[in-house]
C-alpha cells in the first residue's frame, strides 16, 4: 500500500487537449486586448461622481441635453429616471461623434444604444460614459436594459442622425 | 476498496428526501412563471388577463421564477445531494446530525420569510435585488437565512470530515465526499460578498437604520457572490458527471487525479472573477475589469478538463458495452435510461452554454450582449439545463434509492428529458438571436414600444419553447409524485452508482488531498483581484441612495 507509485497519470490525448485549451484562451484574450487597445472598443471607466438626490446642483446634469464642443463633436448629458430618459431625443448630423454622459436620479437603469457598441449600466451616484461615431444616417434607439420598475419596458429614447 | 460499507439509515434518507421535496416544490412553482414570461414575449400575455390580482405583475412572476429556481431549487437540492455524498462517500454517519438539522430548519424558515413578501408583491426586485430598489426587509432576512442555513449544513460536513480524517489518516478522501466538500468551501467563500451586502447594507437600510446606500459598492459585493454562485450550481452536476455517470453508462472514471485537480482549480478561480459581470459598470476601472477577464478565462480551463474526462469516461463505457470504431461507442450508451439520458443531453447543451459563457466573459465583446436577452438565453443552457436537467437525472435514480419504490413511468421520464432538451433548444436559440438584435433582458417585450415587427418570428419561438418546457416540467413533477405514491417496490435495493476509477485513487498524488495550500492560494488570489478595488470603493463610498419602491 505504501509503495504504490503516485503520479498524475496524464493521458497523451489529455495533455494535448489541455495545451490546446490554454492556447485557445491565450488567442482569445489577445484578440479582445487588441480590440480594446488598438481598435478602441472600450468599456466604461469611472469619470465622476454626482449626488443623485441633487442633480440640479450638478454643473453638467442641471440642464441635460446635447452640447456641441467642436464641429461634429458633441457631449450628450442624459438623466435616466423612472421611466424615461431626459432628453428623449437627440439630433446630430451624420459623421458626428457623441460622447455620452448618463446618470440616474433614482434606481439603476441601463443604456444600450442599438446597433452600436455603447452599452452601459447606469448607477445612481455614478456617471457612465462612452463615445461613438455615427457614420450612417438613421434612427438609433437607446433603450433601458435594466429592470427599473413597472414602467421599464416603455423606457427608451432615440438619436436621430440626419444626412 | 474499503471493507467498511456503511449504508444510509432510514432517518438519513428521510432527511435528504426532505431537501428534495422542497427543491421540487420550489421548481414546480418557480418553473411555472418561466413559460408565462416566454409566452408574454410571443404576445400571449397571461399576466394582465388571468394572473392578476393573485400575481400582480410580470416582475412579481419574474422574481418568483428567479428566486425559487435559481436560489431555492438549487440550494435545497444541492445541500440534500451533498449530505448523501458526504455520508455515502465517507462511509460514516454525520458527526452531529442535529447540527445539519438546525441548518435545514434555518433554510426552511428563510424560505418562508422571503416567500411571504414576494407573494404579497412587496419584494418584486428580482433575484439580484439591486439597490436602491428596496424590498420589504423580510425578503432580505429570508434570503440571508437560506444562505446561513446552507453554511450550517456545511459546518456539519466539515466536522464529519475532520472526524473521518482522524479515523483514516492514510486514505485518500473518497472522491464524491472530496468534491462535495470543496464545493461547499467554495460556496462559503463566495457568499461572503452577499453576506456583506445583506448584513451591512440591505437589512439595516430596509429596516430604516441606515438612510442611504452606495449602489455601486453593493453591485461589487453582489457579484463577488453572483458568479461563483453559478459554480455552486454547476459543481454538483460535475460531481454526477465525473463520479456517477460513467458507472451508470457502464464504464469507469477516466482520471481520478484530474477530477480532483479540476476541483481545486474551481476552488481557486471561481470567486475572483465577479467584475466580468460589471464590465459596463461606471464605477470600476477598466484595468480591473481586464484582470477579472483573464481570471474568468482561467476558470474556463478546469471545465475543459471536465469535458475531456467526462467524454473519455463515456467512451470507456460505450466500448465496454461493445461499441466499435471512432464513434460507434456513442450508440452503445444507455440512451433509454432517463437518468443517463438527462445527463447526456444536459452535457450537449452545456457545450453551447460554455461557448456563450466564454463570449460573455470576453471583456469588450460583452458590450454587445450585456443585459440583452442573450444572457438569459445563455444561462438557460447552463443553470437551467446543464444543472437542472442533471439534477432531474440524479433524482431519477435517487428517488427510488431513497424510497425503495420503483420510478413511476420510466417512459414518461424519457419523454420529459427529450421535451426539456427540445424546448430549451428552441427557447434558448431564439433568446440568443433577439439578444444579438438588441432586445433587453428582464423586460416584457410584448409591451415594449421599440420592438420591431421583424422580431415576431423569433419571439414566437421563445413562447413555443416555453410551452414545451411547461409540459416537460410538469411531466417531471408527475414522475416524482408518482414515484413517491406508487405501491410498486424496487425488486432489489438500488445501489448508488458510484463509478470506480480506472486507476486506484490511492495512487493519486498526496498533494491533491491537502487543503492548506489551496485555501491559502484562494485567499491570495482574492486579495489581489478584489483587495485594491474594495478598499477604494469602500473608502470613497457615497451613501446617498434612499430606497425606491418602483413596482
Amino acid at each position: 500500500m505504501a509503495n504504490k507509485h503516485e503520479s498524475m497519470h496524464m493521458d497523451a490525448y489529455e495533455r494535448t487537449w489541455m495545451i490546446v485549451s490554454i492556447l485557445m484562451l491565450v488567442v482569445f484574450f489577445g484578440a479582445v486586448t487588441v480590440a480594446g487597445l488598438s481598435f478602441g472598443v472600450r468599456v466604461p471607466d469611472p469619470v465622476s461622481r454626482v449626488n443623485p438626490n441633487d442633480l440640479a446642483a450638478s454643473v453638467t446634469f442641471a440642464e441635460p441635453g446635447l452640447k456641441e464642443v467642436a464641429p461634429k463633436r458633441y457631449e450628450a448629458y442624459i438623466v435616466a429616471q423612472t421611466w424615461s430618459f431626459n432628453p428623449r431625443e437627440i439630433t446630430v448630423p451624420v459623421g458626428s461623434v457623441i460622447k455620452f454622459y448618463v446618470t440616474s436620479k433614482d434606481v439603476q437603469h441601463g443604456f444600450k444604444l442599438q446597433n452600436t457598441n455603447v452599452n452601459m449600466q447606469i448607477v445612481p451616484g455614478q456617471v457612465s460614459s462612452l463615445a461613438v461615431k455615427f457614420d450612417k444616417p438613421g434612427e438609433y434607439n437607446f433603450i433601458c436594459t435594466e429592470y427599473c420598475g413597472i414602467g421599464h419596458a416603455a423606457m427608451y429614447g432615440k438619436v436621430i442622425v440626419v444626412p | 476498496m474499503t471493507a467498511n460499507t456503511y449504508q444510509l439509515t432510514a432517518k438519513e434518507k428521510r432527511f435528504i428526501g426532505l431537501h428534495f421535496i422542497f427543491a421540487i416544490a420550489a421548481i414546480s412553482i418557480g418553473g411555472l412563471f418561466g413559460p408565462f414570461q416566454a409566452m408574454e414575449h410571443a404576445g400571449w400575455d397571461f399576466y394582465t388577463k388571468f394572473l392578476n390580482p393573485i400575481f400582480h405583475s410580470y416582475y412579481e412572476g419574474l422574481t418568483l421564477h428567479g428566486v425559487l429556481n435559481a436560489l431555492i431549487w438549487t440550494t435545497f437540492f444541492i445541500t440534500g445531494f451533498m449530505t448523501f455524498l458526504v455520508i455515502y462517500g465517507l462511509k460514516r454517519p454525520l458527526r452531529y446530525f442535529w447540527l445539519n438539522q438546525i441548518g435545514w430548519w434555518t433554510m426552511v424558515v428563510g424560505l418562508v420569510t422571503a416567500a411571504i413578501p414576494i407573494l404579497l408583491n412587496e419584494a418584486s426586485v428580482l433575484y439580484t435585488f439591486y439597490p436602491p430598489m428596496k424590498a420589504h426587509w423580510a425578503f432580505y432576512v429570508g434570503v440571508t437565512l437560506v444562505v446561513v442555513g446552507s453554511w450550517i449544513e456545511g459546518w456539519g460536513f466539515y466536522l464529519t470530515y475532520m472526524k473521518w480524517r482522524k479515523e483514516n489518516p492514510k486514505t485518500r478522501t473518497p472522491l464524491i465526499a472530496f468534491m462535495a466538500l470543496i464545493t461547499m468551501v467554495m460556496w462559503q467563500i463566495a457568499t461572503l460578498g452577499a453576506a456583506a451586502e445583506l448584513l451591512v447594507d440591505l437589512i439595516p437600510w430596509s429596516l430604516g437604520l441606515r438612510a442611504g446606500l452606495d449602489p455601486q459598492l453593493d453591485r461589487t459585493y453582489f457579484w463577488w457572490t453572483g458568479h461563483p454562485l453559478v459554480y455552486f450550481w454547476l459543481l454538483p452536476a460535475y460531481i454526477s458527471w465525473y463520479a456517477f455517470l460513467p458507472r451508470q453508462a457502464g464504464g469507469k472514471l477516466f482520471s481520478d487525479s484530474l477530477a480532483r485537480f479540476s476541483f481545486w482549480l474551481f476552488l481557486l478561480l471561481s470567486v475572483p472573477v465577479g467584475f466580468h459581470h460589471q464590465y459596463v459598470d461606471p464605477g470600476v476601472p477598466s484595468g480591473w475589469k481586464m484582470v477579472h477577464s483573464l481570471l474568468t478565462y482561467s476558470v474556463f480551463f478546469p471545465s475543459m478538463i471536465t469535458a475531456f474526462t467526462v467524454v473519455a469516461s463515456l467512451e470507456n463505457a460505450g466500448r465496454a458495452n461493445g461499441g466499435k470504431g471512432l464513434l460507434g461507442w456513442i450508440a452503445k450508451l444507455p440512451w433509454n435510461d432517463p437518468s443517463v439520458l438527462a445527463q447526456l443531453l444536459a452535457g450537449i447543451l452545456y457545450f453551447f452554454g460554455g461557448i456563450g459563457g466564454l463570449i460573455n466573459a470576453s471583456y469588450n465583446v460583452n458590450l454587445v450582449v450585456h443585459n440583452t436577452a442573450w444572457v438569459p438565453g445563455h444561462f438557460h443552457l447552463t443553470v437551467s439545463t446543464a444543472v437542472t436537467l442533471t439534477f432531474m437525472g440524479i433524482l431519477y435514480w435517487m428517488v427510488p434509492y431513497l424510497t425503495g419504490k420503483k420510478l413511476w413511468c420510466k417512459k414518461c421520464a424519457v419523454i420529459q428529458v427529450w421535451l426539456w432538451f427540445i424546448g430549451m433548444t428552441i427557447f434558448s436559440n431564439a433568446m440568443h438571436v433577439v439578444g444579438l438584435l438588441g432586445a433587453p433582458r428582464r423586460t416584457p417585450l410584448g409591451q415594449a414600444p421599440y420592438i420591431p415587427e421583424e422580431w415576431a418570428g423569433h419571439l414566437f419561438r421563445v413562447g413555443l419553447g416555453g410551452v414545451i418546457l411547461l409540459f416537460s416540467l410538469y411531466l417531471f413533477v408527475a414522475v416524482m409524485v408518482g414515484s413517491v405514491l406508487t405501491k410498486k417496490q424496487v425488486e432489489k435495493e438500488v445501489e448508488p452508482p458510484v463509478a470506480d476509477s480506472l486507476l486506484d485513487p490511492q495512487t493519486t498524488p498526496r498533494w491533491l488531498d491537502h487543503w492548506a495550500p489551496w485555501l491559502i492560494g484562494a485567499a491570495i488570489l482574492l486579495i489581489i483581484a478584489y483587495g485594491p478595488q474594495l478598499i477604494y470603493q469602500i473608502s470613497t463610498a457615497q451613501f446617498t441612495s434612499p430606497g425606491f419602491r418602483v413596482w
